[in-house]
């Protein structure tokens, strides 16, 4: 099984040159800290910021500076202020070339929960909607049960949906999976020590295995 | 140049009545209208609808007026810090809206921009796309979203000079700008006041067109929700 930082460095592997990427809160953070180095690449906080860069030292920590989990951050070199505005008309405009994040439960179909839990305050869906509903390639960082045991993957999810048919990857504690076009959760990897046979029994969803299925090498 | 200057939040805020709707400009703590906030507490109003992005916190900016019950609808994206807002919310003393962040950036600036709607992917599928019309461009399915406006919008910025213009600072930039201009009186406060021809007209983020009313805000408490420090 994997530890929550072992996620975030098997979906840092994702990440491609060149790309412009929203980290949402959680796992998905922590994904900023294993991006190779020989990678240039641009993360940005939609409350108007691309080029967010490491925790400032407490010198250098500013009120005016957060991101959008409210953290104070520092800025890197290159680094461009803007609006809510401007800054969810580049997530919807398609220019963000990747988006990871959190989820309660994804459908096979790609659907994703990560909002709103019946009977619980709902604290709203902050920018999460428009970030799926734009993205070309979204990535889900999730532990694949529940705490009381159930599955994360399912057919059809039962909380209120955040986006439909958006989710093309996801990494689990036990896995990593890709959503299939014509619906299904393909297998692609294996945690370590970790076997088909549990992932397949801990999968609501229609689980594809083709072939050898591979540990992953983190 | 036309002078827009008052001498100080009380005087800015000064015939904003119950019922009003608001915009106020922020993300969490950050970039909120501080000054203004604090005037209105010290008034005796009630039955206002908030248009902002979050709700403060219990004992911070709209936390504050949430504490005097000063708020009868909250319209926001997310509004989970605030312990005095879920009480209020339970008891059905409150109403919500909850809104897609980037559909709430985007209504104001349509109401700013004379904008009547316009079609947005986010929510499609979803609650908040129920009762709305939807329609199909290149395969693909929108909601239709209509503009925001207020009444009075209270917006901070940095820098701003006596013609109304304004200068953000860092992320503090947020929806000040769009709801500078969705507000029919829009006041802001700012850091730092200077006469008109001080601000490099480059550098202006908000024309001062949209701006009615400027002071020179004062005892910035620019408090921070989460401090996280490099280890």
């Amino acid at each position: 099984m994997l530890s929550k930082i072992q996620i975030a460095q098997r979906i840092a592997k994702e990440i491609k040159n060149g790309q412009y990427i929203n980290l949402g809160i959680g796992i998905p953070t922590l994904v900023a800290n294993y991006i190779p180095d020989d990678l240039d690449v641009v993360l940005q906080s939609e409350n108007g910021l691309l080029g967010i860069g490491p925790f400032p030292t407490e010198d250098n920590v500013d009120a005016d500076l957060i991101n959008a989990g409210k953290q104070t951050i520092s800025m890197v070199d290159g680094s461009v202020l803007f609006s809510s505005a401007e800054s969810f008309g580049m997530i919807r405009g398609g220019h963000v070339h990747l988006t990871i994040l959190g989820a309660m439960e994804v459908s096979e179909n790609g659907d994703i929960a990560n909002w709103k839990i019946p009977g619980k305050m709902v604290k709203g869906m902050g920018g999460a909607m428009d970030l799926v509903a734009s993205a070309e390639n979204i990535i889900v960082a999730m532990q694949h049960c529940s705490k009381d045991g159930k599955s994360k993957l399912l057919k059809n999810c039962s909380l209120p949906i955040t986006g439909i048919n958006c989710v093309k990857k996801i990494v689990t504690d036990l896995a990593y999976l890709k959503v299939l076009p014509e619906g299904g959760f393909k297998l692609v990897e294996r945690a370590p020590g970790v076997s088909v046979e549990e992932i397949r029994s801990k999968t609501e969803g229609r689980l594809v295995v083709e072939g050898d299925i591979p540990e992953m090498d983190l | 140049m036309i002078n827009k200057t008052v001498k100080d939040a009380e005087e800015a805020t000064a015939d904003i009545k119950s019922n009003a709707v608001l915009m106020l400009g922020g993300f969490g703590l950050c970039g909120i209208p501080e000054n203004s906030i604090k005037a209105l507490l010290k008034k005796d109003i009630s039955g206002l609808t908030c248009i902002s992005n979050n709700a403060g916190v219990d004992d911070f900016g709209i936390g504050l007026m949430l504490q005097k019950k000063m708020v009868k609808k909250m319209i926001s994206s997310y509004v989970g810090e605030n312990a005095e807002f879920e009480r209020q919310l339970l008891s059905g003393e409150l109403e919500v809206e909850l809104i897609p962040q980037g559909t709430l950036a985007e209504r104001t600036r349509a109401g700013g921009a004379g904008i009547p709607a316009f079609f947005t992917p986010a929510g499609v599928g979803t609650e908040v796309a129920e009762g709305k019309e939807m329609r199909e461009f290149d395969g693909k399915l929108y909601i239709l979203e209509s503009w925001l406006k207020a009444d009075f919008s209270l917006v901070k910025a940095w820098k701003g000079d006596t013609a109304g213009n304004l200068i953000y600072k860092g992320t503090a930039r947020n929806f000040n700008p769009m709801m500078a201009a969705a507000g029919a009186i829009t006041i802001a406060e700012v850091e730092e006041l200077v006469p008109a021809g001080e601000l490099d007209p480059n550098q202006i983020h908000t024309p001062g067109i949209y701006v009615q009313r400027i002071f020179q805000g004062k005892d910035y408490e620019k408090r921070i929700e989460k401090r996280t420090v490099r280890e």
